[in-house]
């Protein structure tokens, strides 16, 4: 799919724009400060609903206005939508599709796909779990948007149940009788639902690994075995309950093309897991064990790469991240170029993506120019020229890339065939 | 803030349910504008609705008198309850003209974000209620949310040993929301589709 056209009224910097956009590569030049990452910030909420870079809507909303208008049309195929999206802080968000009504803005969802990659994407390799959780629960959604609805109830349950071990740890006697069953009660929510968060983000990881290693590969052009390996709390919860030998490595087989362990497996675990902690748990209030605790561990040649990958290393990483999660969600890639350099630890004959056997919860076949917009911002001034070269080959055949830059010289030539100068909110195309 | 009995006014209006600052204010000064005889009328049928209706002490369903219309109803069936988490529940139940048995309303859900734990709901009164062994099946009609989730498992889990069927509205219910948002029709066929969970 590709945009057609993105209109805005009072977003950020722009009282009003009007750009038309084309297939393939377009970029987006101009100095610091002018409006570039605005424009793809607005693209973005058109398919996610929420920014990549501020968590709540008001700045969203140019200073003085009420709120904000993004428009955009969206060719899939030989079809074309228009999506209007008014965003109005404090207030629900509405939207509107085609010609119709007003309505809920979460009837969008899933008209645009995108997949954004921007300088903040570094906090994935040098941040906290969360942001390494976000990735992984948001391929989880766009692979299956409905499981957005298990997310949020998983997310609740561990609410309530962390409220319950407070008002637990805070009598300070032995528990009664009925604290217990209601404890127990809570337990199964959290085991049944983290079961099922746990098993899709363990197939979705498995999915990724090789994706990754061979992404890292050509935007560092190195062997740098970037791998991926998933940190589970229930691990640690049953090892420190001297039960190692169960799970030790089990929750993400070593194996990138090992089936992982099915929900109803995970489900006993987390129970079992959850009665080891018991005493702890209570003794500090928290839920502990489940994947709301989980971590997705980036290594980089066996090392960790938080903590140890230097500066261009851990920006590669982010980098190969973005470019997977796309292939995953069925954006293109030159021909063979992914499969060419995959380099599995393993030596696999085959490369995962294309003679997978491990179940997925998602339907591999996404449709006709379902393919997400690819989004590139400030991504080509961190490079070297080779290594822009290569990523320049990389994303060239997408249906559609997005790319912003400050310096017009930094981006190849390939890809400036469809120029945008940005000044101070206005677009104009370059002749 | 506004003078003495204005701002009471506002304040008491807006420790409603739903109410906000900007809402209470609203109506306040609709209030104020309104004709002495309209306003009287409001709060005669405030004042009346305290002094009349109370709650069925055999389900906890609102009543005009110590037993609520559903309870006092001879036609209806001893051997089947269902439990749900309001009186406003038991409406929207009753509009489907699905359900012929007897009701019993919790008071709420378990929810300790809220400090609401299973002493705090009328479930001693549920289970005194199948002590004589003529209720054959409980159904478990509490929202299809989280807490509600959480509630109707707890509940299973004490009265399935005590021998009786208990079965949950089939899913299919607006997932997330409350009951009585649910149309008739949905909730008509949840009830029909319910599945027991043990007996
Ligand atoms: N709500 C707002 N109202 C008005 N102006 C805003 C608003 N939010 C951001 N801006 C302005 O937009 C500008 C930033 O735009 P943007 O982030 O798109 O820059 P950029 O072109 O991507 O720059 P860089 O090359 O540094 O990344 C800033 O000058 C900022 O003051
Ligand atoms: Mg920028
Ligand atoms: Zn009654």
């Amino acid at each position: 799919m590709y945009i057609s056209h993105l209109s805005l009224l009072d977003f950020r910097s722009y009282a009003a724009v009007d750009v038309e956009l084309e297939p393939g590569p377009n970029a987006f030049v101009g100095r610091n400060g002018q409006g570039k990452t605005n424009l793809v910030e607005a693209i973005g909420y058109v398919a996610t609903l929420g920014s990549h870079r501020v968590a709540n809507d008001a700045p969203l909303v140019r200073a003085g206005a009420e709120r904000a208008v993004v428009r955009t049309r969206i060719v899939r195929g030989d079809r074309a939508s228009t999506v209007e999206l008014e965003i109005t802080p404090g207030r629900a968000n509405r939207a509107r599709i085609n010609r119709g009504q007003l309505g809920r803005s979460r009837d969008v969802l899933g008209i645009l796909r995108t997949v954004l990659f921007a300088p903040e994407d570094l906090s994935l390799v040098k941040g906290d779990p969360d942001g390494r959780r976000k990735l992984m629960d948001q391929l989880v959604v766009q692979l299956l948007p409905r499981a957005a609805g298990l997310l949020a109830d998983y997310d609740r349950v561990i609410r309530q149940r962390s409220a319950l071990l407070k008002s637990m740890r805070a009598l300070r006697g032995p528990l009664s009788g009925v604290d217990m069953s209601t404890l127990e009660v809570w337990n199964a929510k959290a085991a049944q639902l983290g079961a099922q968060v746990l098993a899709m983000r363990l197939q979705v990881v498995q999915a990724l690994r090789p994706e990754v290693a061979a992404a890292y590969d050509q935007v560092s052009e190195s062997d740098g075995h970037a791998e991926l390996a998933y940190r589970s709390s229930l691990e640690t919860a049953l090892s420190d309950a001297a039960r190692p030998d169960d799970v030790a490595g089990s929750i993400l087989p070593a194996d990138p093309r090992a089936v992982p362990p099915s929900a109803e497996e995970l489900e006993r675990l987390l129970l079992d897991a959850m009665a080891a902690m018991r005493a702890q748990e209570v003794e500090r209030g928290v839920s502990l064990v489940g994947p709301h605790r989980d971590d997705l561990v980036l290594v980089l040649g066996g090392l960790p790469a938080k903590g140890y990958a230097s500066h261009g290393e851990s920006w590669s990483f982010a980098l190969a991240l973005r470019l997977a999660s796309y292939r995953l969600l069925g954006g293109s890639s030159p021909a063979g170029a992914m499969q060419e350099s995959t380099a599995l630890p393993t030596g696999l004959p085959t490369p995962l993506s294309t003679g997978s056997t491990t179940p997925r919860f998602w339907n591999d076949d996404f449709g006709t120019g379902a393919e997400p917009v690819l989004i590139l911002d400030d991504v080509f001034a961190e490079l070297d020229l080779r290594r822009r070269v290569r990523l320049a080959e990389l994303v060239a055949p997408a249906g559609q890339v997005l790319i912003t830059a400050a310096v017009p010289d930094d981006v190849p030539s390939g890809l400036m065939a469809t120029r945008f100068d940005v000044v101070t909110g206005s677009v104009t195309r370059a002749a | 803030m506004y003078e003495g009995a204005v701002q009471d006014l506002i304040d008491e209006l807006g420790r409603l349910p739903g109410v906000g600052p900007k809402s209470a204010q609203r109506i306040a000064f609709h209030l104020l504008a309104a004709d002495a005889a309209d306003v009287r009328r409001l709060a005669d049928a405030l004042l009346e609705v305290k002094a009349r209706v109370r709650f069925c002490e055999v389900c906890g369903n609102v009543a005009e008198s110590e037993r609520c219309r559903v309870c006092l109803d001879p036609r209806r069936s001893d051997e089947v309850i269902c439990v749900v988490e309001e009186p406003k529940d038991v409406v929207a139940i009753e509009r489907t003209r699905e359900f012929r048995g007897r009701y019993h309303v919790l008071g709420g859900a378990i929810n300790p974000i809220e400090n609401v734990g299973p002493d705090d709901l009328r479930i001693k009164e549920l289970l005194g209620r199948l002590a004589d062994g003529r209720v054959q099946e409980v159904i478990l009609a509490t929202d299809p949310n989280v807490e509600g989730e959480a509630t109707a498992t707890y509940l299973a889990r004490l009265m399935v040993p005590m021998g009786v069927t208990v079965s949950r509205l089939a899913s299919g219910l607006p997932v997330g929301g409350d009951l009585e948002y649910a149309d008739e029709v949905t909730l008509g066929r949840a009830f029909e589709g319910r599945r027991v969970v043990g007996r």
